[in-house]
């Protein structure tokens, strides 16, 4: 098998994988960052969506072998602190009923707000319509997302 | 501390391996005693443990499956207790046949334990006064309890409830401790965020997919690929040769490959050649409904409810209404795909994992192994979703069995496929629903109904309202398998009657909103035979909902749906306002009213009500399950499609009816109006009665 250096939450990995294993299964079975969750396997549902150089990505579709040299922030990397203005939103509002999908949620929602600081409800729905949640929190994702975007550019 | 044998209820304590006192609530006539430690807990029943660090742990005693109750049923233990919420931790209580009913379905959680919880907080609170009362020689009625410390106003004196903590462990157990009343509630119907809130945004591992143990194998199982054809026979070669396959363990009808990882797991049970034979007829769900239909024109084999003389009525009527309701097929769905850790070693078994019926797994466990459940231990994590499908106890069944024929711990993973085509379903129905009609009057009813696994019930409104009423159901039997699915019964009832319903309206020319509180009032006065539901808490719904839209005023452009249904003890009415944005609707705002007794956590009560009406949304618009020789043909969510974001309503008001009562349902019943209130409206903006789910294969 080969060995692939990983970036993973500013912090240097090593892993030996096959090459076709999705960077979502070398995340939870070998670097036991649990964060990103496995949901439909096929890019549709958003829960194992992490950051690679920034961009939004489903990881279960992103084979180890694409991601070399690229920087990878898991919510467990989102913020140092568990502080970032999304995660603190999201608690406030109470967003999460079973909470699997928020993870996922969040990582969407922090690449929208880095695109767009002060998104509208349409933005919210354009970007965040990769991530279901069965539970059907999207009235409080929505709120969420605003009520971060707030606290972002009031600081 | 000596026991008092004149006691009626009695204490028994046992030592805790860590040197703590555990002293737990019993009602045996019997008294253990140990001996106790300086550093005494305080653990006046299984709910509630308070050191003498002055930590206070409350249990939540069900499974929490995003209703909420990990939340809820520690806010009632804490309003009695009089403790400041933000200095608790809440953890999971074991399962222990102690506990009662540890099951999450039926929307039973709260209600079943409401004046459980309260009297244990009120117990544990009448102990830790008693225990200040006798350390300041003064009247326990001089002493009250308020944020985790007894108090003695005329004094000014205060003790900590952890400084009490040892001495509260002596004090006699009321045996009728005064609960408090409810106007001095200081969290019972507040806004409480989810315990877990923090842990969920932060992405900590709370759910059984994030299960990980020293020594521990992943597993995946390669299942029949369709109802109907079973195990034949098994070429594990090339799986045997994935890199981190371990094993190949051949079960009864399936064949797990156990592996170092989940990816070489499922790997390796890809590469398996398996020979599936066809054993039984392979179904279609194209037949069933054929079927279904000549069932329903054929006519009834059972009668849930007969009232009256509905064929006279029929003789008597200027129109009958004569219409057929189709219903597909639904999976659950939930978020988290089924898993399941078992580590069954040297004839004992620890099971972990996602589980509505802990309970039940632990039992069938027991069957299966031949291992006594008292060598088998269960606990539940935090799960991503339930919607019924965990109070099948399959997943859990099946990796005890794994983890025996291996000889380790290992986590079974099921992939969206595996949990598409290995569900019990929502069954598919079909209903052919009849009104009698005068110029200006409904003179009868007459619901049938068939469906795989069949029945109807007979107890919902307009039965009790209506002099002529019939409802009869009948059976189909499938091997597709069938279960419970959030609101059973109610989900697919809610829709056909309520469509329907409005369909009378419609002809009558009555208000939707008028005729039936018109059915409620003549349900309340004159009740025609036995009632399943009370006419004034309908009415206080559907009054309510109307106060809130603002009904009989339609904004422009705006149209409009109504529909109520009562399940799970609670009602709820609800409007919708569509708009139509190229012939599809987009859904504007959902108004709801809920009379579930009192509520306990105004916070998750709302989210529970929006999000079951998104749900709710979801389901009539969009996913469906086709039987295809079998197998099913929706097979992941690019087809078996969930409702996003962007068709999501962009508001939902929720209110709920003020009332004293004992809380009743709330996970389930702000779920079945919606789908008719937005058939209605539907039929409100294109004159197209839609009478079939899903709704947006008929929307063009």
């Amino acid at each position: 098998m080969p060995t692939y250096t990983l970036s993973v939450n500013n912090k240097k990995m090593s892993v030996e994988a096959d090459a076709d294993t999705p960077i979502l299964w070398i995340l939870r079975d070998s670097l036991n960052i649990l964060g990103p969750k496995f949901g439909c396997g096929v890019a549709q549902c958003g829960a194992c969506t992490i950051h690679l150089d920034g961009n939004a990505v489903r990881s279960c579709v992103v084979p180890v072998s694409a991601v070399a040299n690229k920087k990878i922030v898991t919510i467990e990397g989102l913020s140092v602190a568990g502080d970032h203005p999304l995660q603190k939103a999201w608690e406030e509002l109470d967003v999460a009923q079973c909470g699997y999908c928020q993870a996922g949620q969040i990582m969407s929602a922090a690449v929208l707000l880095k695109e767009k600081p002060n998104p509208t409800d349409k933005d919210i729905d354009n970007a965040m319509a990769g991530n279901i949640c069965r539970c059907g929190t999207y009235l409080r994702i929505r709120k969420a997302i605003h009520l971060a975007a707030e606290k972002l550019n009031s600081k | 501390m000596k026991p008092n044998s004149s006691r009626r209820q009695f204490l028994k304590v046992s030592a805790l391996s860590s040197g703590g006192l555990l002293l737990s609530f019993s009602f045996l006539n019997e008294v253990v005693m140990a001996n106790p430690v300086e550093d005494a807990a305080f653990t006046p029943n299984g709910y509630i443990k308070i050191s003498s660090d002055g930590s206070i742990v409350l249990m939540a005693p069900n499974p929490e499956i995003g209703q909420g109750v990990k939340t809820t049923l520690p806010i009632i233990i804490a309003e009695e207790l009089c403790v400041d919420w933000k200095k608790i931790q809440v953890e999971f209580a074991p399962v222990d046949s102690k506990y009662g009913r540890q099951a999450a379905g039926g929307s039973g959680s709260v209600r079943g334990r409401y004046n459980e919880l309260r009297n244990a907080g009120a117990t544990a609170r009448e102990m830790l006064v008693a225990a200040a009362a006798q350390t300041w020689n003064v009247p326990n009625t001089d002493c009250t309890a308020e944020n985790g410390e007894v108090i003695h106003k005329a004094s000014g004196r205060k003790l900590s409830y952890a400084s009490l903590a040892s001495k509260a462990a002596t004090q006699e157990v009321p045996t009728k401790p005064i609960l408090k009343d409810p106007k001095n509630f200081k969290y019972i119907g507040t806004r409480v965020n989810d315990v877990d809130a923090h842990k969920i945004a932060t992405g900590q591992p709370l759910f059984g997919i994030d299960t990980r143990r020293e020594g521990m194998l992943f597993a995946m199982v390669a299942r029949s690929p369709a109802y109907g054809k079973t195990l034949g026979s098994v070429d594990d070669t090339a799986a045997l040769k994935v890199n981190g396959v371990k094993k190949v363990i051949k079960l009864k009808n399936s064949v797990a490959v156990v592996a170092a990882s989940t990816w070489a797991a499922k790997k390796g049970r890809d590469a398996l050649v398996i020979q599936w034979n066809t054993t039984e007829k392979l179904e279609n769900t194209s037949e069933h409904f054929a079927s279904f239909k000549t069932m329903l024109e054929k006519g009834a084999s059972s009668s849930a409810r007969n009232d009256g003389d509905v064929d006279a009525a029929k003789q008597n009527a200027t129109k009958i209404l004569d219409v057929i309701y189709e219903i597909p097929a639904l999976s659950h769905g939930q978020m988290e795909p089924l898993n399941f850790f078992a580590d069954v070693r040297d004839g004992k078994v620890e099971l972990y994992g996602p589980t509505q019926v802990p309970g039940q797994v632990k039992s069938d466990v027991s069957k299966q192994l031949g291992i006594s459940e008292q060598n088998i231990t269960i606990n539940t994590p935090r799960q991503g979703g339930g919607f019924g499908r965990k109070l099948m106890t399959d997943n859990g069944v099946e990796a005890a069995l794994i983890s025996a024929a291996a000889k380790s711990p290992v986590q079974v993973q099921w992939t969206r496929e595996d949990d598409m085509q290995n569900d019990f379903y929502r069954p598919a129905e079909m209903y052919r629903y009849r009104a009698a009609l005068s110029k200006d009057n409904l003179l009868a009813w007459h619901q049938s109904g068939v469906g795989i696994g069949g029945g109807i019930r007979g107890d919902s409104y307009v039965a009790g309202a209506l002099a002529n009423y019939r409802s009869e159901g009948q059976g189909f039997k499938s091997n597709t398998p069938t279960g419970w699915w959030r609101a059973p019964g109610a989900n697919t009832m809610a829709f056909v009657a309520e469509s329907f319903m409005d369909e009378v309206c419609l002809e009558l020319k009555k208000d939707p909103v008028a005729f039936r509180l018109e059915l409620f009032e003549k349900a309340r006065k004159e009740p025609v035979g036995r009632i399943g539901y009370d006419p004034v808490k309908y009415k206080s719904v559907v009054e309510l909902v109307a106060k809130m839209s603002n009904w009989g005023t339609t904004p422009n452009g705006i149209y409009r749906g109504f529909a109520t249904w009562f399940s799970f003890g609670s009602y709820a009415a609800q409007v919708v306002e569509i708009k139509m944005v190229n012939g599809k609707p987009k859904i504007i705002k959902v108004f709801c009213a809920v009379n579930c007794g009192r509520v306990i956590n105004l916070s998750g009560a709302e989210n529970q009500i929006q999000g079951a009406i998104v749900d709710g949304i979801c389901h009539a618009m969009l996913p469906k399950v086709t039987f295809v020789n079998g197998a099913v043909a929706e097979t992941n969510f690019h087809a078996y499609r969930l409702l996003r974001i962007n068709d999501a309503p962009l508001d939902i008001e929720v209110k709920f009816v003020e009332t004293e009562e004992a809380p009743t349902g709330l996970g389930e019943p702000g779920l079945p109006p919606i789908a008719p209130a937005l058939a209605n409206a539907l039929y409100a903006a294109t004159g197209k009665r839609i009478r079939k789910m899903p709704f947006a294969e008929q929307l063009g």
